[in-house]
């Protein structure tokens, strides 16, 4: 196991090389990369026989232990059938995209930010512990992000990533919760534990609330109706990223979540109530809305949610049957979709277009891609030998035994028919019939691109030839993982003349007829379809989002309006409406006021002070005030050395002193010194100013008060030399036993140094560049 | 923006002054930051005092010149203070001790005095506090 680790650590180098890698060997660069995502496969291979013996290697780390956080790292089947698929394609995605995008300047950004998905994957298929599942969750999600909207100069790409970002993220908060729900009632992160405790938790009532919550974290992330939407509009993303993303893995995730909790949660009254209908809806919106595409990506974007609620639905249906059928179609789906995606990826690279109505013929000009494209689409198709025929024929077998067999039954055959629509489009209408216009010179690209898609269709096509295999190896361990109890797989092309193989029989007769009637194209250009889109749940979104936008510029122009003045106003007022009951609560009063003898040049210092800040307020010239500011500042830092506070007082003069000279250096720039503001706005500033200083001085008060029973003070000047080696509390509290608060400050002040600078410069430049602004 | 409404007359005396002053008061800044830890002074007053130093010699010379004179820009600087301080605290956890946990040279060098990471620590405000006021301060005198 530690091998293993070793092996996932190697991608976070394997991601700081990319750049380097992508700049200096082109498209050889993924062959190259294609190195660290094999070594995670060759340790996996190497726990397989004790995976296929029911062993669960674990390797556990320290890591924030009082947060119940560790990195627990647990192999169990499931974890290894999900991770396998995403080191296995990730190095082929990483062969092909270095092809697809060879000559790009960003090739190095894409294998980069690529490399660690796949690392946060894997973190996702291995984690025991909850928090740690989460964090590398949301880590997809932001790699996800970042390569939907890798074409960042493009506003559609952004605004996807960002819809990407929000739909999932959001989910992500929910399942955050469910978790420390689970965690909450066990007293531990670590799954295992709760799967050990799913008796105590099942009678909880609690626990509904937390499935809930996981299962909202589910539906977004594997992209369930009515979070769907944000799936097809990730196809702003570079192909590769979309069969490797949104296709074969990371929308996975959801899914594998369901089922690594389906031992814990399965047995809640709520579970095949609920998910078994989720999924059916998303499988028939899916699938319906795939037919009324034209765009290759999007096509199959369509199919893609079809699927996962397919899988949602297995799931759902918590029968053992069901359980292999999902476990069958998961890696079943990924080889093909991944492999349908590819090939829509080389047709885009090699002729530039995607829209499927003006694509034909090109089975001469691109014949590797052709054959992926055709061994893909009949798995899709569920077509034998294929392992997508295995897997239709279990989900069939699944539906026909369910709760309400006939109304899933059914929708569960529509939904395929068209879905083997799909299929012929994508993976057949490209490359056969007549050669459309334009596509001519049309000829098959680098190696990469077709071997990957090449390597994942034959991949479905032996394993599904050698299906009793595929069924010990593969797919039992996984089942057991999520079933707890062996169950005994076992995969055959034949079954006998029974009632699935008719059913498919029958989704293959009229899938053809969808084809032959190209319904699909006639809706495509039916405008009464694309009008009943706009009610989707992508308007809601659309309309949430505008809200909060909306929301967020009306508080802006409210608290921030740019003027100096109302600033400080709110500053002022909130500190006073915030700090002054609290402080006068917590005391039950007035603190008392203790007169300790001033000495003379106290008195002086203060009398100085107020003098001075009083005449700034009647000043008439700036040189004037600055100076009086000044006498105020430096007062103050005598006042500090007075009383035993040097480094106080040193900084106070320093700061003093800086703020002299950058007088120095705007004081020509400034406009004249006059008096704008009426009366009445002054004698409001009147009033600010004393609430201020009226809030400061109880404050003042009430530390001066309270800190008499204070251990601090004590506490820091006994074990500063003893513990800290250093005679200067001040320093040492900031550098040594308060070091953690002072870097938040320094990095708080580099913030606001880059701030500064860019007010100042960002105004230059635009103007430089044509005033957009004034 | 408006323009000068006068042009300066260049002075002799703050340039020639500033010769003298900016090399000691460089020093006594260097000088603050090493005592930091035992006497008044440390990284960030340190810095301050560095910063105005170097600032004396811009409004002396100008701000073109003090960029010449600069072996490092300010920008860098910032990142660099940043880094250190943060490094300071991981070379705990590289000894397999918490982050930020103090750790020192025990025996005492000639006039550095004792080494530990929060010299360090300091040792990286100090730049950073250096950087951020150069940084903030020469944007407005080259505006």
């Amino acid at each position: 196991m530690t091998e293993f680790f070793v092996s996932l650590c190697g991608l976070i180098v394997a991601a700081l090389l990319a750049p380097w890698v992508g700049r200096r060997l082109g498209r050889w660069s993924g062959w190259l990369l294609a190195f660290f995502p094999l070594m995670v496969l060759v340790q996996l291979l190497r726990l397989w026989p004790g995976l296929l013996q029911g062993e669960t290697p674990v390797l556990s780390l320290p890591w924030a232990a009082e947060l119940g956080l560790s990195l627990t790292l647990r192999l169990d089947g499931l974890g290894a059938l999900l991770a396998l698929l995403v080191a296995g394609i990730g190095a082929l995605i990483l062969i092909y995209g270095a092809a697809y995008l060879e000559g790009d300047a960003r090739l190095g950004r894409f294998l980069s930010v690529t490399l660690l998905f796949m690392l946060a994957m894997l973190g996702v298929s291995v984690s025991d512990n909850a928090l740690l599942l989460f964090v590398f969750w949301e880590l997809t999600s932001i790699t996800s992000f970042l390569l939907i909207g890798f074409d960042h100069e493009r506003a559609e790409a952004r605004a996807a990533a960002w819809q990407a970002l929000l739909v999932t993220g959001g989910g992500g908060l929910a399942l955050l919760a469910g978790f420390i729900l689970l965690g909450n009632l066990t007293g531990s992160f670590d799954i295992s534990v709760w799967v050990m405790q799913r008796q105590m938790l099942t009678a909880q009532p609690q626990t509904t609330v937390a499935l809930l919550l996981i299962v909202l974290g589910a539906m977004t992330k594997s992209a369930q109706f009515p979070f769907h939407f944000w799936l097809p509009n990730a196809m702003q993303a570079p192909t590769p990223v979309s069969a490797y993303l949104h296709s074969a893995t990371m929308v996975k995730a959801g899914v594998f979540l369901l089922a690594r909790l389906l031992p814990v949660l399965g047995g809640l009254a709520l579970w095949p109530v609920l998910l078994p209908w989720v999924g059916w809806v998303t499988l028939l919106v899916g699938a319906l809305l795939a037919l009324g595409q034209t765009d290759l990506k999007r096509l199959l974007a369509y199919s893609t949610v079809a699927s996962l609620g397919a899988l949602v639905l297995l799931l759902g249906l918590n029968t053992p049957l069901s359980v292999k059928a999902a476990m069958v179609f998961l890696p079943a789906h990924a080889l093909y979709k991944g492999a349908l995606f590819l090939v829509a990826g080389g047709v885009d690279h090699a002729v530039h277009r995607r829209d499927v109505r003006q694509l034909g013929g090109l089975r001469r000009a691109l014949p590797w891609t052709a054959l992926a494209g055709g061994v893909a689409a009949f798995s899709m198709a569920g077509l034998p030998p294929l392992l997508g025929f295995l897997s239709k024929e279990l989900l069939y077998e699944s539906l026909l035994s369910a709760p309400s067999a006939v109304l899933m039954t059914v929708g569960g055959v529509l939904a395929n028919v068209l879905l083997t629509a799909v299929a012929a489009w994508v993976g057949l209408r490209p490359f056969w019939g007549q050669l459309k216009s334009g596509l001519d010179h049309a000829h098959e690209g680098a190696v990469g691109l077709w071997l990957a898609p090449l390597l994942l269709a034959l991949v479905g096509l032996l394993a599904g030839a050698w299906p009793g295999e595929v069924g010990r190896w593969l797919i039992a361990p996984a089942v057991q993982a999520v079933w707890l109890e062996p169950v005994k797989v076992k995969l055959s092309l034949w079954h006998g003349f029974n009632l699935p193989l008719l059913l498919s029989l029958l989704t293959l007769v009229l899938a053809g007829g969808v084809y032959a009637l190209q319904l699909a194209q006639r809706l495509a250009e039916a405008r009464w379809w694309a009008a009943l889109g706009r009610f989707g749940p992508a308007t809601w979104y659309e309309r949430t989002l505008k809200a909060v936008l909306g929301f967020a510029a009306w508080q802006t122009r409210l608290l921030q309006s740019g003027y100096l003045r109302r600033y400080i106003l709110w500053i002022v007022f909130l500190s006073v409406a915030l700090a002054l009951p609290l402080a006068l609560l917590s005391l039950g009063g007035l603190p008392p006021v203790v007169w300790s003898g001033a000495r003379f040049y106290d008195v002086i210092l203060v009398g100085i002070i107020i003098v001075a800040a009083f005449l700034v307020t009647r000043s008439r010239s700036r040189l004037a005030t600055i100076a009086l500011l000044g006498s105020i500042g430096y007062s103050i830092a005598i006042l500090f050395l007075l009383y035993s506070a040097p480094d106080l007082a040193m900084t106070q003069f320093a700061v003093e002193t800086l703020t002299v000279i950058l007088f120095v250096l705007v004081i020509y720039r400034l406009p004249k010194f006059r008096q704008l503001s009426s009366r009445r706005r002054r004698l409001w500033d009147v009033t600010v100013a004393v609430l201020g200083g009226v809030m400061m001085t109880t404050l003042m008060l009430v530390v001066s008060w309270q800190g008499q029973d204070s251990q601090l003070a004590s506490y820091f000047m006994h074990n500063s030399l003893s513990q800290a080696f250093g005679r200067n509390v001040v320093n040492v509290i900031l550098v040594d036993f308060r070091g953690f608060d002072t870097l938040g400050e320094i990095t708080v002040l580099a913030i606001a140094a880059i701030g500064v600078f860019a007010l100042l410069k960002g105004g230059a430049v635009r103007r430089a560049q044509g005033g957009e602004d004034e | 923006m408006n323009k000068p409404r006068r042009v300066l007359q260049r002075s002799m005396m703050l340039p020639v002054a500033t010769r003298y002053l900016m090399p000691l008061l460089l020093l006594f800044s260097v000088f603050l930051l090493l005592r930091g830890h035992n006497e008044v002074g440390g990284g960030f007053i340190g810095g301050l005092v560095a910063a105005s130093a170097l600032m004396l010699y811009a409004i002396a010379e100008s701000p073109a010149a003090l960029r010449a004179l600069l072996p490092v820009a300010p920008r860098p600087l910032v990142g660099a203070g940043l880094l250190l301080a943060l490094l300071s605290g991981l070379v705990a956890v590289a000894s397999g001790k918490p982050f930020m946990t103090g750790l020192w040279i025990k025996t005492p060098l000639p006039v550095l005095g004792k080494l530990g990471t929060p010299l360090l620590f300091d040792v990286g405000v100090y730049f950073l506090v250096i950087g951020i006021v150069l940084w903030i301060l020469l944007t407005l005198a080259e505006d």
